[in-house]
């Protein structure tokens, strides 16, 4: 421990709590560590240290329930779209998805031909940003990255609709 | 050994059966009836001058509703001898009302066919007889009809998920 007096004209930051949580939030965005072809290779190389995601507070997790955000990395099977949306579904909200590549865009190259091919994983789950490529490059999904960062940025999570609506019946029976 | 010298072993033994060759492709086929492909195989398999322990392929064709007829073609090799024999039966295909074609299984000779065989009942709808675990192996066991036939149509959903690109408007 340090004998520092405590002059009271230390670094102070004010801010308001939603900035903070959202800074928090995006700051530390836990992918869920699968692929599903290709682009997962690409997502691979973005984690690995060229390119370093975890300087951004991003890192895999081996399990849904402690993942932040979905990177739906590779083409979508009409197989693979239940295990997928179950995989979602076991994901704690706040829950983001990013789309990467064009299979899970809107099928790819299977768009007309490919039977066995989901036309695109928004067809099963609701899709935050879409990253184009095929595959993307590390720098694309650094990008996707960055943008999902900026959504989270102008969120609202301190004041959820449940809440405010309480607060508005409250208002009526004490008004 | 030649192509020539494995067909005289071939018909010495099954006398009574028409066995047919095709010279004219890059590699000789044997035509053989299809009812008589198990038969035939376990004698490649045992004959010790054959000795056929691998098989290295079955390829299943379709030549559509119009020829109405669909083929397998079996890819065999003999390890220690070193020989090589493609083997191919032709048989009518069948319209949607009629059960799969069947064919003989050859699971019970070679390991390996048990999934060769599957994929092609996945895809093609060929009816193994004597298959000891027919599902299919690449598609979802739910799936409808057999997407490498020529007159093959995708069904319009999967579990509530539109098939086609153009089908559907999209979930939010």
């Amino acid at each position: 421990m340090s004998e520092r007096i405590k002059t009271g004209d230390g670094g102070i930051i004010l801010t308001n709590a939603e900035d903070l949580m959202n800074w928090a939030r995006l700051s530390s965005l836990w992918p869920m560590g699968f692929g599903l072809a290709c682009c997962a290779i690409e997502m691979m190389a973005t984690y690995a240290s060229h390119y370093d995601l975890e300087r951004f507070g991003i890192m895999p997790r081996p399990s849904p329930r402690q993942s932040d955000v979905m990177i739906v990395a590779g083409t979508v099977t009409f197989k693979m779209a239940d295990r997928i949306r179950r995989l979602y579904e076991q994901m704690p909200e706040p829950r983001y998805v990013i789309s990467m590549g064009s299979c899970s865009n809107c099928g790819g190259p299977y768009w007309e031909h490919g039977y066995h091919v989901v036309k695109g994983v928004d067809r099963i789950i609701p899709v935050d940003v879409y990253v184009p490529g095929c595959p993307p490059r590390p720098e694309a999904l650094i990008g996707g990255f960055m943008k999902l960062q900026e959504k989270i940025r102008g969120e609202h999570p301190l004041a959820p609709e449940l809440f405010l609506e309480m607060e508005e019946k409250k208002e009526l029976v004490n008004g | 050994m030649t192509f020539q010298e494995i067909v005289e072993i071939i018909v010495s033994r099954f006398e009574h059966i028409k066995i047919d060759t095709d010279l004219k492709s890059p590699q000789p086929i044997l035509i053989v009836p299809v009812e008589e492909i198990a038969g035939i195989c376990q004698f490649l398999h045992e004959d010790d001058r054959l000795y056929f322990d691998y098989l290295a392929c079955i390829t299943a064709i379709d030549n559509g509703p119009g020829l109405a007829t669909m083929e397998v073609i079996y890819n065999l090799t003999s390890i220690p001898y070193g020989h090589d024999l493609m083997m191919k039966a032709m048989f009518p295909r069948n319209t949607p009302d009629q059960p799969l074609p069947p064919v003989p299984s050859v699971t019970h000779i070679w390991r390996t066919a048990d999934w060769h065989e599957r994929e092609a009942f996945d895809l093609m709808g060929i009816d193994f007889t004597g298959h000891p675990d027919q599902r299919r192996i690449l598609l979802p066991e739910d799936w409808e009809g057999h997407p490498l036939r020529k007159d093959y149509a995708a069904q319009n959903r999967y579990h509530g998920i539109y098939v086609k690109y153009e089908d559907g408007p999209k979930l939010d």
